[in-house]
């Protein structure tokens, strides 16, 4: 097992939170984790096809980042898209139904699991080739600052989110967008889940310097590490980084140290992953320690969370149903979305 | 009716739909304090500003993405790529993401841009800056493919690119920027999807497309004096291919001569005579010619160059035997 880093200290008992907003990150992680775990299970009936990559372990990235966004702000994803885009508020069972492949589905059937797209939710994509996500966020954000500077439009302050693994920042395409959204100020977070891993490529075998925030130093953007499993960690960060976005002071790369509890993908057989690095990780469990941190600061009771965690229960059967039920895309629509008068 | 080089008639087109439309930017590399390499957006960064032509770094896969981002939110981006070949660098972003986005996204997304820029062998430009990007592309689903040749379908084709809601790869010609045509001074499109009838005819059909309608153009001078009558047909659309025009066309002479620039394994011609086959068979007097480039790297040597690509008295050679039956 490689020497783990050391997580940056956080210091949560600093930081504020109303009873109310920490329910919605806890709700929303709870998703996450149910929602995957779900998806996990009808892999394996043969009801879900193709390339499976879940999310779990990785929750407090996508609800710390996401839910520090406005709702007209936008979100970019990768092939591990699930999760981010149900943090971005596409709804549970129209992202079952894509991975069952039904015309209700986000992406009508045509995408799948590395393909969820939803304009109404800015949900600009999962994208399923290492890197090709971000300069397509960087292209939102530069939408915005076009519009805020170029056509006059003070209200055009939205800011996208970019999320990528610790893989593809040895990509062209990373350092390219850094540079651009940098030179250009442009309302981006660059956000690294470092989950250690690249299918079976560890990171400090496939990186000169693995801390990768250090990497944004170069261009003159502000690098951060955070503990990704820690959501109010990664809430405070986001928060910071939106809202210089917003004041049009430009990017920030964040790095969220965390890890996947499953496999690549679920054809993955998860062979070289050490079982002490596994439980190390997964003693860190982020909606675990977001339980506790709510139950010792008073801030709700347990019967609060079990409520949240019916409530998610019901939708998530709710959207498994809603995903049997509905009809597949009809074979007359086969040439359909081609071009944009179709 | 004013005199116009065709690179002015592009630079007219993306002039007037900047104007008209404040969404529309241009990108790449040294399209604006520079001016474009063929000069094609001279002084449209004073215009405009640096966020309207905004000059990109070389990073050709980065800032066609970028372009692809704007384009899904609500820009119209087009893209120059100062040679299309560079573009090769791009080639995930066009295909990935440029054409297949929509259909993927199940119409999530549409991607109103234009890709566009110098192709084509020029004069001993080397391998590299010598590339006919368009077979390479052609296989992309969701891709519009467009060449020009005159300055009036230059200038009319791009203003119908950037007002399309859909990619389009635009093709000029490295050799062709310094035509000169009489333009209209009022203003006009030209529809993207439809071939223009050069010279109409009766005795063969020749399909042609960029500067090669120029060679073809050439041989029928000759032709002409031998007593010949070919309808000459530039395709304009290479994909998506205008069958209308060419089935008129075939079902009128019989016979079909395709003179291209690009090479001739996996060409616009491969796909053409296959369409051909599906679709007007029996109407075929005799198999269909194609005189394309050889297959090989364009090799800088003048004379090599020059037997590479397909030469009028070769256009005019092919025509004289198919005419008499000697294919």
């Amino acid at each position: 097992m490689v020497q783990e880093r050391t997580l940056p200290q956080f210091q949560a008992s600093a930081a504020q939170i109303s009873p109310e907003e920490g329910l919605r990150l806890y709700e929303d992680m709870v998703l996450g984790r149910f929602f995957e775990d779900k998806c996990a299970e009808m892999y394996y009936r043969g009801k879900m096809f193709g390339f499976v990559h879940l999310y779990n372990g990785q929750e407090a990235v996508s609800s710390g980042v996401i839910k520090s966004l406005r709702s007209d702000d936008y979100v970019c994803s990768t092939y591990r898209d699930h999760v981010h885009a149900l943090s971005a508020g596409v709804p549970a069972k129209n992202v079952m139904a894509e991975l069952f492949g039904k015309e209700t589905g986000c992406s009508r059937g045509r995408g799948g699991s590395m393909h969820l797209f939803s304009s109404e939710h800015n949900m600009l994509g999962g994208f399923a080739f290492i890197g090709e996500g971000i300069p397509v966020a960087l292209g939102a954000a530069f939408q915005s600052r076009y519009r805020r500077d170029a056509l006059g439009d003070p209200s055009a302050d939205q800011v996208t989110a970019c999320f990528f693994g610790d893989g593809t920042s040895n990509n062209g395409q990373f350092f390219e967008c850094l540079n651009m959204a940098a030179l250009w100020k442009l309302p981006i977070l660059f956000v690294v889940e470092n989950n250690k891993w690249a299918i079976g490529m560890a990171h400090e075998r496939a990186t000169s310097q693995p801390e990768i925030y250090k990497k944004a130093s170069v261009f003159g953007m502000p690098g951060v590490e955070v503990d990704g499993m820690d959501v109010m960690a990664v809430r405070e960060v986001a928060q910071q980084a939106v809202a210089r976005a917003r004041a049009g002071e430009g990017p920030t790369l964040i790095e969220a140290l965390t890890y996947r509890f499953r496999g690549h993908s679920l054809a993955d057989p998860d062979e070289l992953r050490s079982k002490a690095e596994k439980e190390a990780w997964l003693a860190r469990d982020p909606i675990k320690r977001f339980e506790a941190y709510l139950l010792e600061h008073s801030l709700v009771d347990e019967g609060a969370l079990k409520a949240v965690r019916d409530r998610i229960q019901t939708t998530i059967d709710d959207a498994l149903t809603f995903a049997e039920e509905s009809p597949e895309p009809s074979p007359d629509d086969l040439y359909k979305y081609i071009f944009a008068e179709d | 009716m004013a005199e116009t080089l065709l690179f002015n008639a592009l630079r007219e087109a993306i002039d007037e739909e900047m104007g008209r439309d404040d969404t529309v930017f241009v990108l790449g590399e040294d399209v604006g304090v520079y001016g474009g390499s063929y000069k094609v957006t001279k002084d449209l960064y004073d215009k405009y500003g640096e966020l309207r032509v905004l000059d990109t770094p070389i990073a050709e896969n980065s800032f066609t993405g970028m372009a692809v981002g704007a384009a899904m939110t609500g820009l119209r981006p087009i893209i120059e790529g100062m040679n299309m070949g560079f573009l090769l660098l791009a080639f995930n972003q066009i295909a990935n993401n440029a054409g297949m986005l929509r259909y993927t996204s199940g119409g999530n997304y549409k991607i109103p841009m234009v890709i566009r820029g110098p192709g084509g062998v020029g004069r001993q430009l080397g391998a590299e800056h010598s590339q006919r990007l368009e077979a390479y592309f052609q296989a992309v689903p969701g891709l519009k493919i467009v060449a020009c040749s005159t300055p009036y379908n230059a200038k009319g084709l791009l203003k119908a690119a950037i007002r399309d809601d859909n990619p389009v790869l635009f093709f000029e010609h490295v050799l062709l920027y310094n035509l000169k045509e009489d333009l209209p001074n009022h203003e006009y499109v030209v529809p993207l999807d439809k071939a223009e009838i050069v010279r109409p005819g009766k005795d063969v059909t020749i399909l042609t497309y960029s500067r090669m309608r120029h060679h073809v153009t050439q041989a029928v001078k000759g032709l002409e004096k031998k007593g010949l009558d070919p309808e000459v047909i530039d395709l304009i659309s290479l994909k998506p291919l205008d069958f209308d025009t060419i089935g008129a066309s075939i079902k009128k002479t019989h016979r079909v001569i395709i003179v291209e620039e690009c090479m001739k394994t996996g060409g616009i011609g491969a796909e053409i005579i296959a369409s051909i086959n599906d679709r007007y068979f029996d109407e075929l007097d005799a198999p269909v010619v194609r005189l394309s480039s050889q297959d090989i790297p364009t090799p800088y040597n003048g004379k090599l160059e020059t037997l590479t690509i397909v030469q009028p008295k070769q256009i005019e050679a092919a025509v004289e035997n198919m005419v008499a039956l000697k294919v």
